[in-house]
């Protein structure tokens, strides 16, 4: 079954995705340390080579396109590693993953408790 | 015997700590939530919890994808946690409990639930952030702990009626323990959110009000879900939904509300918070 993609234009995270995405996510659950988060600032295609990512998850990364990364087997939990060394907080992923301003996204949040 | 005298349903999103360690908890954005808590801390201060179980889910600090285990118990003398990547601030170390994390292990074996057992558990803020919550200025440190952690993270993921089951038999065994502690049971996370994808944002305020009324009057009424349904209805991380079943199934039988708060938005998610007592 091809389950990757439902109708809620959610990519869920089951077996085929943590296969596909296995490197990309060890590589995001280094970022749980301190020294990993700057080794990857100081040469992040190197870093990303060290963990045998894909050229496609490589080229996601070095492009932030956190929508692409989770197509290529991403987790939510571990790109939010990556979000985190990047100094985003999840609002600022919000707003890039619905193509919305880190505010507007924050307003239609607020909205969702009238 | 042990006795559980209730139980605390609460969010454990990640800017809670944040929020507190910057002092901010009466600015307006955060103030109806945290107003929320003074009654629940009170009831714990009057009822002086000796152990408390809490269900949580680890967001992969301590849990890589190389070990992913469906349930997983501490039986730790103590545990620790870390920046997570976001350079959050690591508290003081969580004190834990050895005997019965050991009886409970013994019975849900024995119950045919083969959970994984940590004697090592760097604990996230699935776990540190209700703590802290509950018992602020490192008041956390003199209850004994007992984490239990709940796969929310890779599909497939336990069904919401077997973490049901799952806190039915941890109910159990801790009322079968021969001892006089008193004992609390957290179920962490929620209510409904969704992190990833176009669909990031989305809370659904109706289901999680039908899920708390439902959790304290007829918890079987949420059996039935999958998590599949869960993700459709309550976002990709509503699932975790399954830390409240769980804590809900150690109370047997009839509860009494004391307390109970529901606020949009903290961070992406619908924030709830729940105070039950076995009636």
């Amino acid at each position: 079954m091809n389950a990757a993609r439902n109708p809620l234009d959610t990519v869920t995270f089951d077996g085929p995705k943590a296969t596909q995405g296995y490197n990309l996510n060890k590589m995001c659950y280094s970022f749980n340390e301190a020294s990993s988060r700057e080794a990857f600032k100081a040469d992040e295609a190197a870093y990303c080579d060290r963990f045998g990512l894909t050229n496609e998850q490589k080229a996601a990364i070095l492009k932030r396109d956190i929508l692409r990364l989770l197509e290529l087997g991403g987790s939510i939990y571990y790109l939010a590693k990556f979000a985190g060394l990047l100094g985003l907080s999840v609002q600022d992923v919000g707003g890039l993953q619905t193509g919305m301003s880190t505010e507007a996204f924050k307003e239609k949040l607020v909205r969702a408790g009238d | 015997m042990a006795k559980i005298i209730g139980a605390v349903g609460t969010s454990h999103i990640p800017a809670i700590g944040k929020a507190m360690d910057q002092g901010l908890e009466q600015t307006p954005y955060w103030k109806d939530f945290f107003d929320a808590y003074p009654p629940v801390r009170n009831w714990l201060n009057e009822q002086q919890p000796d152990i408390a179980v809490v269900f949580y889910n680890d967001h992969g600090l301590s849990f890589f994808l190389d070990k992913k285990p469906t349930f997983a118990i501490g039986a730790a003398p103590e545990y620790t946690n870390a920046d997570e990547g976001w350079g959050i601030q690591p508290i003081a170390p969580i004190t834990g409990e050895t005997e019965l994390a050991w009886h409970i292990i013994n019975n849900l074996i024995e119950d045919e639930f083969d959970v994984t057992v940590c004697q090592e558990l760097r604990v996230d803020h699935g776990l540190t952030v209700p703590m802290t919550l509950l018992w602020p200025n490192e008041e956390y440190r003199k209850i004994k702990v007992i984490p239990v952690a709940i796969n929310c993270e890779r599909h497939p993921m336990p069904k919401p009626s077997r973490s049901y089951k799952l806190g039915q038999s941890i109910g159990r065994a801790i009322q079968s323990w021969d001892s006089d502690e008193k004992v609390v049971v957290l179920g962490t996370g929620g209510l409904s959110h969704q992190l990833d994808g176009a669909r990031a944002g989305f809370i659904n305020r109706e289901f999680d009000l039908y899920c708390m009324d439902k959790l304290v009057t007829s918890p079987e009424a949420l059996l039935g879900y999958t998590n599949a349904d869960l993700t459709e209805t309550a976002g990709a991380q509503g699932v975790e939904l399954a830390m409240w079943l769980a804590m809900r199934g150690a109370l047997e039988g009839d509860v009494k509300l004391l307390h109970q708060n529901y606020h949009i938005p903290v961070s992406n998610t619908g924030a709830g918070l729940m105070l039950l007592e076995p009636s």
